[in-house]
């Protein structure tokens, strides 16, 4: 009983201390709007327009007509034209363009004994049909970018010569289901979630102890018959709400102007969405105990932000990483939840369904709150 | 001899190569106003906190109201009140807040709430504050609200590290008028100071320096018991006379005080007043009386260089 009113005397001084405290109060609601705004639109994997160069030595109506059809994809935009090769080279180097076209002057030639226009059968043995038509110079080093260029090897011809597409039939049919016109928005919404709780859930109960330390409450609260788990509880129990502040913000937001479904049930989403709160907090609370002031917090959270960034599944996909990023995925909070989440909210799962990180959340926050506890000792030796 | 509140045997606190507090032995009577008196640094604070089971000894035993320290500290808690040198209460919290916090945290219920806060807000006449932020309060302001806190769970036994640093005379007599109040409703303190004039109210007091007890016993004892006379001397070029007279060896020690020079001779000259007349440096026209001892001169003789006979400090822990 009276530890409930301990606990409850932190709970409301903390809220008190929050309402009072304008800055952070306002960095609740602005860090989830502002972050959504910026990664919703900033990061986008379907990469388009990117500026190319040209160098045409042909110099035929026909060519021309090849550089519109290659525009009309929008992957690329032609922005500059070099006369030799050996320019267009240069451009590249400086970073003028990402790639750049080559068109050979026997261009016609090539097309009409190419093999998607369709005269007679393509044979790999025939040298001379089997030649493409033109060749792209990209600079390799980013690999998104190389990739969407990529894309282009394939693309049809058929409208350049009025010849009806002669398309082959796939080795395989890919249905693509929860996200069919392939955005990347749907994907990053509900990761944002992960990330933004990580980085304001991590941030507050990070400073929490060390600031009662820095202003020279705690040697009175010391003194006290509190409980060091009395005020690790309290300490958390507030944020609680902000975490969920922040996820109606953000799920919200998306649903209304990136237009990212919820497709999971609300109760599942509040279930997962509270076991990674707390997670996330009692990771604060540890480091609160670590830290010797309040710039020691902010680099440990930091630490842990950029991992939960780039590692979680959030930015490149988990199956992609080498096996001992993934090990170190594993030991983030944010890998965890990010997948209940995309489950719930993208694929309709229940959180229970996905009992092993269901279990690693909870897990976390009973060894991490007992962490805490233990290595915040009610004395100043 | 009346029941102890603090009991120490021995007691040691070191800090990597320093000693805060060495082999420190001391008494605390129930119901009295206990001083530490001691410049900074001379471990008050240090064994303010060894009372309070904040620090463990690196050596030695203390027994807080029958406690055992440091197993039983988590029990001593809930008894005794302490109020830090520095103000730690939440600046960000206006004064009700602060001791509604107060009162949750040593679990007194809504109603018992309610009647404490307002006996305490009249007793400590804070009425008028009540809604201010306790950052925006003055240093006597902020002092009462930290004593209010101290007892709010009515504590047998308080703690008061340096509660006067910060306040001005008048509300330093005001303070120590509560303090008595507490003292008489059965309310042991222990309260440390650099004021002299504080010292002198206590009813016992200890002098400490560079961790060690110099002296202790009640401010007119240790005054009788002082080693030295005091002379106090009027004349003219006090400076230089002050420079010969501290260069005898029989002169423990000489300040100046306005006009006049105070100064100490040790008690094994019979007459002092003859001695300095025949020490042939005085000025011929020099007016001379002997004076009673004050604490100063206590603190001045305990301390420094001037320490106490070793005789003198047994009899006076006897």
């Amino acid at each position: 009983m009276n530890s409930l009113l301990r606990i409850q005397a932190i709970v409301i001084k903390e809220l008190i201390q929050l309402k009072r405290d304008r800055m952070t109060f306002g960095m609740v609601i602005m860090i989830p709007l502002v972050q959504l705004l910026l990664f919703a639109f900033a990061i986008n994997t379907n990469i388009r327009h990117i500026p190319v160069g040209i160098v045409d030595q042909s110099q035929t109506a026909l060519s021309r007509v090849l550089q519109q059809t290659i525009t009309a994809t929008s992957i690329v935009d032609f922005t500059r034209h070099y006369t030799s090769l050996a320019q267009a080279q240069a451009a590249i180097d400086r970073g003028d363009v990402r790639a750049v076209l080559v068109i050979p002057d026997d261009v016609s030639q090539r097309l009409v004994r190419h093999a998607t226009v369709g005269f007679g059968t393509s044979s790999a043995s025939d040298q001379e049909t089997s030649r493409p038509i033109a060749q792209w110079l990209v600079d390799g080093s980013d690999t998104a970018i190389a990739a969407s260029i990529k894309s282009l090897r394939n693309m049809p011809l058929a409208e350049l010569l009025d010849k009806p597409v002669n398309r082959n039939v796939p080795t395989f049919e890919v249905t693509i289901i929860y996200n069919p016109e392939q955005r990347s928005v749907v994907n990053i919404v509900p990761g944002l979630v992960g990330i933004i709780l990580t980085m304001t859930m991590i941030m507050f109960t990070s400073a929490a102890i060390v600031r009662e330390r820095e202003r020279g409450n705690m040697e009175l609260l010391i003194t006290t018959p509190l409980a060091s788990l009395e005020l690790m509880i309290g300490k958390i129990f507030p944020y609680i709400f902000i975490g969920a502040i922040q996820v109606i913000i953000i799920l919200g937001l998306g649903y209304c102007f990136f237009n990212a479904p919820i497709n999971g049930g609300l109760w599942q989403l509040t279930f997962a969405t509270l076991l990674f709160i707390c997670a996330s907090l009692v990771l604060g609370l540890v480091i609160s105990t670590l830290a010797k002031n309040q710039l020691q917090s902010m680099q440990m959270t930091v630490f842990i932000l950029l991992p939960s960034i780039l590692l979680s599944g959030f930015m490149f996909p988990y199956e992609g990483m080498p096996e001992i990023a993934q090990y170190i995925a594993e030991g983030l909070p944010a890998t965890h939840f990010i997948r209940l989440v995309r489950g719930v909210v993208l694929r309709d799962v229940a959180v229970i369904d996905m009992t092993f990180d269901m279990l690693w959340l909870i897990g976390f926050t009973i060894l991490g709150l007992i962490l805490a506890a233990l290595r915040f000792k009610k004395s100043l030796d | 001899m009346a029941e102890l509140a603090i009991e120490a045997n021995n007691l040691t606190r070191k800090f990597a190569e320093m000693t805060a507090v060495s082999s420190l032995n001391l008494q605390v009577e129930k119901q009295q106003i206990y001083g530490f008196l001691g410049p900074n640094g001379s471990g008050k604070t240090t064994a303010i906190r060894l009372f309070t089971g904040l620090l463990k000894p690196s050596s030695g035993h203390v027994k807080v109201l029958g406690y055992n320290l440091p197993v039983d500290a988590e029990r001593l808690r809930r008894q005794i009140g302490y109020m830090t040198q520095k103000f730690s209460l939440y600046d960000d919290l206006t004064l009700t807040e602060n001791m509604q916090f107060i009162a949750r945290v040593y679990g007194l219920n809504p109603k018992e709430q309610k009647s404490r806060l307002d006996e305490l807000i009249s007793i400590y006449q804070l009425t008028a504050l009540k809604k201010q932020l306790a950052g925006s309060l003055s240093g006597g302001q902020k002092q009462r609200l930290a004593l209010a806190c101290a007892v709010m769970h009515k504590p047998k036994l308080l703690f008061l590290d340096e509660p006067t640093s910060a306040v001005d005379p008048e509300n330093r007599r005001e303070f120590w008028e509560q303090l008595f109040d507490l003292c008489d409703q059965g309310v042991t303190i222990l309260v440390s100071t650099h004021y002299m004039d504080e010292a002198e109210r206590c009813h016992k007091l200890a002098i400490l320096e560079n961790g060690i007890k110099r002296a202790d016993d009640s401010p007119a004892q240790l005054m009788a018991n002082m080693p030295a006379n005091v002379i106090e001397v009027s004349t003219d070029n006090l400076r230089q006379l002050k420079q010969q007279l501290v260069a005898l060896p029989e002169v423990v020690s000489a300040s100046q005080l306005g006009a006049h020079l105070r100064v100490l001779v040790n008690k094994s000259i019979a007459d002092p007043m003859t001695f300095l007349k025949q020490s042939h440096i005085m000025p011929s026209h020099t007016a001379m009386h002997l004076v009673r001892a004050s604490l100063e001169d206590v603190f001045v003789l305990s301390t420094g260089n001037h320490i106490m006979p070793r005789a003198s400090i047994n009899k006076v822990e006897q």
